[in-house]
């Protein structure tokens, strides 16, 4: 029953209608396409970029609906890569239908969209959604009057009361057999570009590529979108282009006029629709902003709130976490040994140490994600992460980091893999990327666990000290490597910040169950087939040619790498333990009671480990560890996130060249200033 | 009408309202700030201004935050002193 409807959602059809949602960010598109598709949706990325593409399919009087959930962007400008997308969709794919949400509290800011959408050669459908809410604000609007001014349909909603939604695909099918119910008042430019605008249209005749619009060509030149302008200087003969470049100079303030247009336009449409309360009353949201926003009330708040999640996503799932391990992972361990007892020694630990432990690890996983991504998914759809990223965004600005950063680098300290993951809710591409490079450099709490099992054993009573010394180097590396990469890597152009801040709402349990669902799903297809891959590799490395860690492959490894060993003071044996961390950072311990031999001649590893490494030596190794290129499965959700094994691979041997860097810097140091 | 009667955003009082008159700055900013609202003419109330630090506005009834640099640049007339 699945399969069906989902091979239409990948190819288009001919007797199937293609629905493109569009919308500004906050008018609850994600609820009305949920409640359109529900499970019937696939959930991927547009291609090349770390934006969710959202396709699901809906029925339709025994029709196949195909609907496709473009990003949410305020202009179809090219500002942002969102905005991109959703403009190449509705030129280069020309959908059926566009249905254009908007928020009915915010229906002025918010038609700014649809005024742009007027100029594309598409019918669009308006659903007017949060119907209720404008109510309780004591906003009136009669959607008749304004079906009659925008000539065409306008379908009021609340989405999250399932109301409105049948009749907004009854509009959208409508739209396709009658042409009548789509005569739409355009906006049009003031006077003052009027000619301006005739004059570069005519300039553009027979210049402009299938299958854009000459009009809306034109006006994207005079708005100044640099992608368009691009494009017309590469197609154009230079003596022409250099024309219609003048004439662009001459009028780069152009985009106010234009806009100002547009809000012209809207004025006029909702005069007769939209009555605003006669007093401005004090709303729950500015109440609950008096705090939420404060520079001081609202940091406290929202340490309480980051401190809350992350002390819930641990403590739920970590009992389930250890159920799934020693119950599940285990038994299906111990069950596997025993119906293979015929069979080769080798193939048995492929499967059990390779293949179940790989898969364990990926199961052990899901607890956390889905605790997490729950209560990730509950505060962006109340309307607090816009709060909070208000709040820290002056800290994180810096770094060209969001405020949402925050939250995401946070959540690491309990987890890498949930830090990448949360760098999704980040709203521009370089701040995700930033984001994603920079969460392995949290410590987390398997690395924070080597942490405190090894400090006492090297430094006795001093260890809570160097522990806090390590934990701070590993942030302040962090924060270099933002002002880094920053500067380096994205030019350090600064980021205009202007933010919307959405009203709260009550939150859409079905809109966060499905956003649990498919960030799961998508984690177990992808970042799990990785980490799977990764964990066989690594029983190979270990395993052959034995017998034991200490004549494996892996050791010849550590082996070769005794040159860099010796500048940090260690030997081949803590190279090992390192690289044996990649799997699962607190394998760091049980490699080194292996290679320590342990319980050999009852020397505990405590004692062997103590006696073998000078004070300097510990604490490089100690720096390294912390430092280290992050586990298999954090690199595979990077993977998973951006989309690149490109910079994946950079964020490896980075990490690879900073931990190494500065525990020799460490180790000769300390050498040194003890001579 | 002289520029004297214009102050940028950052100079408003809480709970004022104004008229927004000019808007500086690049071709994207200025992009960037009409898709929020920001055009000459519009009305803006100051909802948050501590003096430092970023200001949240009500414009075209949606609370936008705009950082200390991105609110220099817009000037307004305040309305509540012509009464």
């Amino acid at each position: 029953m699945m399969t069906r409807p989902m091979a239409q959602i990948d190819d288009r059809s001919q007797d199937q209608l293609t629905v493109a949602l569009t919308g500004q960010p906050n008018v609850g598109k994600s609820t009305i396409f949920n409640m359109l598709t529900g499970l019937n949706q696939r959930v991927g990325n547009w291609p090349g970029k770390t934006i969710e593409k959202k396709v699901g399919i809906y029925r339709l009087n025994g029709r196949s609906v195909r609907i496709v959930d473009l990003p949410g962007t305020y202009s179809l400008t090219a500002n942002s890569i969102e905005e991109r997308i959703a403009r190449d969709y509705i030129i280069q794919e020309r959908p059926d239908v566009v249905a254009a949400i908007v928020n009915a509290a915010n229906l002025e800011h918010n038609l700014y969209l649809v005024a742009e959408l007027l100029c594309l050669p598409v019918p669009v459908v308006l659903g007017l959604n949060m119907m209720d809410i404008a109510e309780q604000l004591g906003l009136r609007i009669e959607p008749h009057v304004l079906e009659a001014a925008l000539g065409l349909p306008v379908v009021p909603l609340v989405a999250s009361r399932n109301q409105g939604v049948r009749e907004l695909m009854a509009a959208v099918e409508k739209l396709t057999h009658d042409s009548n119910a789509f005569r739409p008042s355009r906006p049009v430019i003031r006077e003052d570009h009027r000619v301006v605008l005739a004059e570069l249209r005519s300039l553009l005749v027979g210049q402009v590529p299938d299958p854009y619009p000459e009009e809306w060509v034109a006006l994207k030149l005079l708005e100044g979108d640099e992608e368009i302008t691009q494009m017309m200087q590469e197609r154009m003969p230079p003596e022409r282009w250099e024309h219609v470049h003048g004439i662009l100079m001459q009028h780069e303030d152009a985009i106010l006029d234009i806009a100002g247009g547009r809000y012209d336009w809207i004025g006029r449409m909702v005069r007769a629709a939209l009555t605003h309360p006669s007093a401005g009353s004090i709303t729950l949201t500015d109440r609950l902003d008096r705090f939420a926003t404060h520079p001081w009330f609202g940091l406290v708040l929202l340490l309480g709130v980051f401190g809350l999640i992350f002390w819930l996503t641990f403590t739920i799932s970590t009992p389930i976490q250890a159920w799934l391990n020693d119950v599940i992972v285990t038994g299906v361990a111990k069950g596997t040994q025993e119906a293979l007892q015929n069979v080769p020694q080798w193939l048995v630990s492929l499967l059990v140490d390779g293949v179940i432990a790989g898969a364990g690890t990926v199961l052990t996983f899901l607890p956390v994600l889905v605790v997490f991504f729950f209560l990730l998914g509950l505060l962006e759809d109340v309307g607090y992460l816009a709060r909070a990223a208000y709040v820290m965004d002056r800290f994180m600005h810096p770094m060209g980091l969001h405020g949402k950063s925050c939250l995401a680098l946070c959540i690491g300290f309990g987890c890498n893999v949930p830090a990448v993951l949360a760098g999704r809710m980040v709203e521009t591409e370089r701040g995700r990327l930033l984001t994603i490079l920079l969460a392995p450099l949290v410590p987390c709490a398997g690395r924070l666990m080597v942490l405190a099992f090894l400090a006492p054993i090297f430094f006795g009573s001093n260890a809570a000290l160097v522990s806090l010394g390590l934990v701070t180097l590993n942030l302040l590396v962090l924060v270099a490597m933002g002002l880094l990469l920053n500067r380096l890597a994205f030019g350090g152009v600064r980021m205009a910040y202007i933010m919307e801040l959405p009203l709260y709402h009550i939150p859409n349990l079905r809109t966060i169950a499905l956003f649990v669902w498919h960030r799961s799903k998508v984690f177990l297809s992808t970042a799990g087939s990785i980490i799977l891959i990764m964990s066989v590799f690594v029983w190979v490395s270990v395993s052959f040619p034995g017998p034991g860690i200490e004549y494996s492959l892996l050791a010849r490894v550590g082996r070769l790498l005794e040159p860099i060993a010796a500048l940090l003071g260690l030997d081949w044996r803590m190279m090992v333990a390192l690289l044996s961390s990649f799997l699962a950072k607190e394998n760091t311990i049980a490699t080194l009671g292996v290679l320590f031999r342990v319980g050999q001649g009852g020397i505990s590893l405590e004692q062997s480990l103590a006696g073998s490494l000078t004070p300097a030596a510990a604490l490089a190794f100690l720096a390294v560890q912390m430092l280290f290129i992050p586990c298999a499965a954090t690199v595979a959700v990077m993977h998973q996130e951006m989309r690149s094994w490109r910079w994946t691979l950079f964020s490896v041997v980075l990490l690879l060249v900073i931990s190494f860097g500065i525990g020799v810097a460490i180790y000769q140091g300390v050498t040194l200033l003890n001579r | 009408m002289t520029d004297d009667r214009l102050k940028s955003l950052t100079e408003m009082a809480v709970g004022h309202r104004s008229i927004v008159r000019q808007l500086y700055g690049g071709r994207e900013f200025l992009s960037r700030m009409a898709a929020m609202g920001f055009t000459v003419g519009a009305e803006v109330e100051v909802i948050q201004n501590y003096g430092r630090g970023p200001l949240i506005t009500l414009i075209r009834d949606t609370r936008v935050a705009l950082g200390r640099g991105e609110a220099l640049k817009v000037l307004v007339e305040d309305r509540n002193e012509e009464a």
